[in-house]
């Protein structure tokens, strides 16, 4: 294996980090059903706000804190709007996409195009010698790490501990979550704040980590409508989430390596277009039951292994507001 | 232990659903709350095991007044109810379902929840009792008695010692029912307390040693048992009913309306194979069987919600297969699900709304006609609500009535899932009424209902519905309630 | 409805613009600006005369062509995100008229606008295929369509539709005189076809929503197309019709921006009033009778920002351009929802306390 597929397959490791995260943590939001649709906005304003912080303080620490901070405030307010207040959960997270989007355009002005803190790659002793995977993997910042480590953490904790179970139960079926102790609303807001700190963390991932920096017309401007469709695509299971993330990294920087190639004369906008027509063509195949006819094809024994990674109907109780009043 | 209630009261709105109930469940006693759809009996359970709060009022435990909040809080008082549809989580497995909500017994356990403990504690008591509960099954993928059943073994699991039922035989078979039943007995022997909550008078006598009868949300009469049906009857309704008579209907010389001809359909597992079936104007034809045998899958197959795989679907001897709902439905088909406000009515629309909407073609609307005939819906369907509350502000009976009230007048077939479901047995013949009117114009009438009787007193023929197999009843006098009841479990052969 | 009920309610109104308005002037105080000159530079920028009356009635048309358009599509209960995409091709249809089709005026401008209506329409049908085909949600649809909508224009821009002179990717060549829409005046540079369509599909959709079963049959699909079809509405055409619709209304409105605003095509083209019409329905409730109101206060914000960038070389007190009215916006919005649920909850424990007290 030659050096430049390592490295092409580390970047694509790298570039696929913060779109990990933030999905990862919109599936924890939805697993409890419900919907944070502010993605796109809480991550450019998290981001932009990461990059502010780090700069002034020169603190990469305090600069990930605050869009961490910043993405679970915007989360708090989806939920105070939705699970409160009893508004549309679309319409807050709509206007809160659009609204974070421009204060972070308008605070940022002072921000835009200057060198700031960028977090370093540390190389893990030992595995980053493994032949060719130590390469791909082991050469990364933090933020890299952290997306490993957080998918393990997150399907663990989703299917094996006490908690997970009643996350799940919130977001499939409220009533029998409440009938066993659990305080739906309470769990609900913590799980959205969790995604959201999440969301915000992949900000800082973006303008700390591989695109660092900040600009007028921000780089990852569209991700968050991407982790969206990832978390969709990954039928709400982190596992297929994280492979959802990957494809689309992968076929990005395909996008990237053919616009190099000078023998293919395809107009660069129009690649630009293959994450979004991919976009909708995996939501088709979800949408559309080819997956779940795919698991019928399967013997029972494999169906019934297979099945948490597998399934991709949405939790039962996504979006809807639980009142036990009922 | 012993429970005592002391004059609860719960209202909710201007509704006074639970007026001043006092009563006593002594230890070991299975005890029945009767009454008809609507008298109080749930909202009264659900006060007792801490899904609702009382508005006012005492609970006694043993004497000592007890004061708790939430379904959790009932059980560690002892106090568990299996509801009417299960409140498990569809997603989860047996084991999961088993162990959630429930207290841990390690530190471990408290984070990790210990399967091969929890696995061992759930097949020791399933086997105890002879169910079968395979502990990677999704609930989902369960049949409703299942589900009831491995919600009494979670309960029984955590030490409740007083079980409350509610109607735990709608749509479960004979031999189900049977292995209930004994084992709510032997509970019972071992001292625990059973509240059964039953519009059904045989499950009543067969069961319990003691009865309470709601009306109108008061206690209206209390007894030991055994009693008859007759005496119970005079209870629960002051009066004795007439028990409606069904007419020999001669249909030979009507014509075909529908044929089904080789028909199959699937959806998920559940599998339908050659069915055979030809139906002729009035006929009112019953479909019996456990939730999710196949009747509703039959039924949207025949409206065009659903396609067809195999087999011809003939309607007025015009070959149908491959049409869709739209078309049959300009032709006079009627479907309605069960779910009423989520299929059926329009939460957010008025009844004049409804009304406009179903009444009429063309761009212009005729408000005048509208509400003429939402008047003239009102009063023939006994509705209680006004033209222009939204369909969401009634009670759930009266959306029932909209629903069935909106059925045009000479529908050539009319596919009804549990017409009346959540309605009085007053209200019920109502609406019965109004159907077999439009079947002796012509009409023909498809049902499905959970309540065996239903399908009896109504059927001209019952098709049986069996995990996707079909089994047709040519004469429903020639089979009692219990026989219908084992054939819904899937004994055909009598 | 008791005076206090009255001063209630008008409260729960009055207090989110102030709140939304506040948060906005200290956001300027943040960033060192001046507040009041801010606000009053908006102002004068928009309501002083007729010229700036002008400028926001050029922003006003296509806002409120794509909210007429999103009221139809919200009353159906769908979230047409796509609107700014829809906006797109519609300039892009029309600006190929523009520049390709070399007719008198009298038929061009119909042709174009046709062309345009017809361009918002594919790609809003587009959006409501894959939502009832395929089952991809509209708003992913939407965000997707949009994203490529505006390569398509980039790309045309910079490729086949590049200025002879060799462009510079930030527009085509200006349009020639006879593809420009003919305005009221020179002093009032609004234009007149596209005023007129506007107010009449004000009225005419307004009248189609709530006096006809068309518009019954929209309300119903929205709160429940499940029940809508099993009562014998064709829930797949009227979702595709109100899509149809909604990206006829932008096609239209992208046909302002191109053959009157900018009378060019550019990149962006949509300006964000795609995005603003959603707000704009949001903030009215889905009430079609106070769009045109509500829409000329943004549309003046929106005009306003212009002006404040362009000051503020020589005043820097006047911190923001367009994104700051974008946050006062959207603030302005969120405040309203909030304040929504607010009076929601106020008024059901009003009630259940008066029920108490009755018993």
């Amino acid at each position: 294996m030659n050096d430049a597929l390592i490295n092409t397959l580390n970047s694509i490791i790298a570039s696929a980090t913060p779109l990990i995260i933030a999905s990862l943590g919109e599936t924890i939001t939805e697993r409890a059903g419900v919907i944070n649709l502010s993605l796109n906005g809480s991550i450019l304003l998290s981001a932009m706000a990461g990059f502010a912080v780090a700069t002034v303080t020169s603190s990469l620490w305090l600069g990930i804190l605050i869009a961490m901070l910043i993405g679970a405030v915007i989360a708090f307010l989806v939920a105070f709007g939705s699970l409160t207040l009893k508004q549309d959960q679309v319409a807050i997270g709509f206007v809160l996409t659009l609204l974070t989007a421009d204060l972070a355009q308008f605070l940022g002005t002072d921000f835009q195009n200057i060198e700031g803190p960028v977090a370093r790659e540390i190389t893990i002793p030992l595995l980053s010698d493994i032949p060719i995977l130590g390469g791909i993997f082991f050469e990364h910042d933090a933020f890299v790490y952290f997306s490993f480590v957080l998918l393990a953490v997150v399907w663990i904790f989703m299917f094996r501990s006490r908690a997970g179970l009643s996350l799940r139960a919130v977001g499939e079926r409220p009533e029998a979550a409440f009938s066993r102790g659990v305080n739906v609303t309470t769990q609900q807001y913590l799980y959205t704040i969790i995604g959201g700190a999440l969301v915000g963390l992949a900000g800082a991932a973006y303008s700390l980590g591989v695109k660092a920096g900040w600009q007028a017309t921000p780089a990852m401007n569209g991700d968050g409508w991407i982790a969206l469709a990832i978390v969709i695509f990954g039928g709400w299971h982190p596992a297929r989430v994280v492979f959802g993330a990957y494809l689309f990294a992968i076929l990005r920087s395909l996008v990237s390596i053919i616009q190099r190639d000078p023998n293919i004369d395809i107009p660069v906008v129009l690649l630009n277009n293959l994450p979004w027509i991919l976009m909708i063509v995996t939501l088709a195949l979800v949408s559309g039951g080819v997956i779940d006819r795919l698991l019928q094809m399967l013997p029972l024994h494999w169906q019934r292994r297979l099945r948490g990674i597998l399934r991709s109907n949405p939790p039962e109780a996504l979006g809807q507001v639980f009142n036990n009043q009922k | 232990m012993q429970i005592e209630l002391q004059n609860i009261n719960k209202h909710f709105g201007a509704v006074h659903a639970n007026k001043d109930i006092s009563l006593t469940f002594p230890e070991g006693r299975i005890v029945g709350i009767l009454g008809e759809n609507g008298a109080g009996k749930s909202t009264l359970m659900k006060i007792l095991s801490g899904y609702q709060p009382a508005s006012s009022g005492n609970i006694l435990i043993d004497g000592q007044k007890v004061d708790y909040t939430g379904p959790l809080a009932a059980i560690a008082n002892g106090i568990g109810m299996l509801q009417q549809d299960p409140l498990d989580v569809g997603a989860f497995t047996v084991l999961e379902n088993f162990v959630f909500g429930r207290e841990p017994a390690s530190l471990i356990d408290r984070w990790f929840h210990n399967k091969s403990s929890a696995r061992e504690q759930l097949h020791s008591i399933t086997a105890n009792f002879g169910f079968k509960l395979d502990p990677e099954m999704l609930i989902s993928e369960l049949s409703i008695a299942q589900r009831q059943q491995l919600e009494i073994v979670r309960l029984l699991a955590q030490n409740v010692q007083t079980l409350i039922l509610d109607e735990p035989t709608t749509g479960i078979s004979a031999d189900q029912k049977e292995l209930l039943f004994s084992i709510l007995r032997e509970m019972a022997n071992d001292g625990m307390t059973i509240l059964l909550v039953s519009h059904k008078l045989e499950d009543v006598i067969a069961l319990c040693d003691q009865v309470a009868v709601l009306r109108t949300g008061a206690i209206v009469g209390e007894r030991e048992m055994p009693a008859t049906k007759a005496e119970l009857v005079t209870l629960m309704f002051g009066e004795d009913l007439p028990t409606p008579q069904r007419q020999h209907k001669n249909l030979d010389r009507q014509a075909i309306v529908l044929e089904l001809d080789n028909l199959s359909a699937s959806s998920g597992r559940l599998q339908m194979h050659d069915i055979h079936l030809s139906v002729r104007a009035g006929e009112v034809i019953g479909l019996a069987g456990l939730d999710g045998s196949g009747q509703d899958l039959l039924m949207r197959t025949i409206a065009g919600l659903h396609p067809v795989e195999q087999g011809r679907r003939v309607f007025n001897n015009t070959d149908v297969t491959n049409k869709t709902y739209h078309y049959l439905y300009d032709r006079g088909v009627v479907y309605c699900a069960a779910g009423r406000i989520e299929e059926g009515l329009i939460a957010g629309l008025t009844l004049t709304e409804h009304v406009a909407l179903t009444q009429g073609t063309g761009m212009r609307i005729d408000w005048q006609r509208a509400r003429t005939s939402t008047t003239d819906k009102i009063e023939n369907y006994d509705v209680r609500g006004q033209h222009n509350d939204t369909i969401e502000q009634l009670s759930g009976g009266n959306q029932q009535r909209v629903l069935m009230s909106l059925i045009e007048q000479h529908p050539k077939l009319m596919l009804l899932e549990q017409p009346t479901r959540g309605l009085d047995v007053d209200s019920a013949s109502g609406i019965w009424e109004k159907l077999l009117e439009r079947c002796a114009n012509g009409s023909v009438l498809i049902f499905s209902s959970p309540e065996l009787d239903e399908i009896l007193t109504y059927s001209d023929r019952i098709l049986v519905c069996y995990a996707g197999e079909t089994y047709l009843v040519d004469d429903p006098s020639t089979i009692t309630s219990t026989q219908l009841g084992h054939m819904i479990g899937g004994e055909f052969q009598r | 409805m008791t005076i206090r009920d009255f001063s209630i309610r008008l409260g729960l109104t009055l207090i989110p613009i102030i709140l939304s308005i506040l948060a906005t002037a200290g956001l300027i105080l943040l960033l060192g600006g001046d507040p009041i000159s801010v606000y009053s530079t908006l102002y004068e920028s928009a309501f002083q005369d007729q010229t700036t009356v002008a400028r926001v009635l050029n922003v006003w048309i296509p806002l409120t062509l794509v909210s007429i358009g999103l009221v139809v599509t919200f009353t159906a209960g769908l979230w047409n995100i796509g609107v700014e995409g829809q906006m797109v091709m519609g300039a892009v249809f029309a600006s190929w008229g523009a520049l390709f089709l070399d007719l008198p005026p009298i038929l061009l401008i119909p042709i174009n606008l046709v062309l345009a209506t017809i361009g918002g329409l594919l790609w809003g049908v587009l959006v409501g295929i894959l939502k009832t085909r395929l089952g991809v949600h509209e708003i992913f649809g939407g965000v997707a369509l949009n994203a490529i909508a505006n390569n398509i224009a980039i790309f045309l821009i910079a490729g086949p539709w590049e200025p002879p002179e060799g462009g510079s990717a930030q527009s085509t060549a200006p349009f020639p005189e006879n593809a420009l829409l003919p305005t009221f005046s020179v002093d009032f540079p609004v234009p007149t076809v596209l005023l007129v369509i506007t107010i009449v599909g004000l009225v005419i959709v307004g009248f189609l929503l709530y006096f006809t079963r068309w518009g019954l049959e929209l309300k119903a699909v929205g709160k429940n197309a499940r029940s809508a079809l099993l009562l014998g509405v064709r829930t797949e055409r009227v979702s595709l019709m109100a899509l149809a619709l909604g990206g006829a209304f932008a096609g239209l409105a992208g046909a302002h921006r191109v053959l009157h605003f900018y009378a060019s095509l550019r990149p962006l083209v949509s300006g964000g009033i795609g995005f603003l019409g959603l707000l704009l329905v949001l903030l009215v409730g889905f009430r079609i009778i106070w769009m045109p109101f509500v829409g000329f206060v943004l549309a003046g914000l929106l005009a306003g920002s212009t002006r404040l960038q362009a000051l503020q070389r020589i005043r820097p007190e006047l911190v923001g351009d367009s994104s700051l009215v974008g946050v006062l916006q959207g603030l302005l919005v969120l405040m309203i929802l909030y304040f929504n649920g607010i009076r929601e909850r106020w008024f059901a424990r009003d009630k259940a306390r008066k029920a108490n007290i009755h018993e």
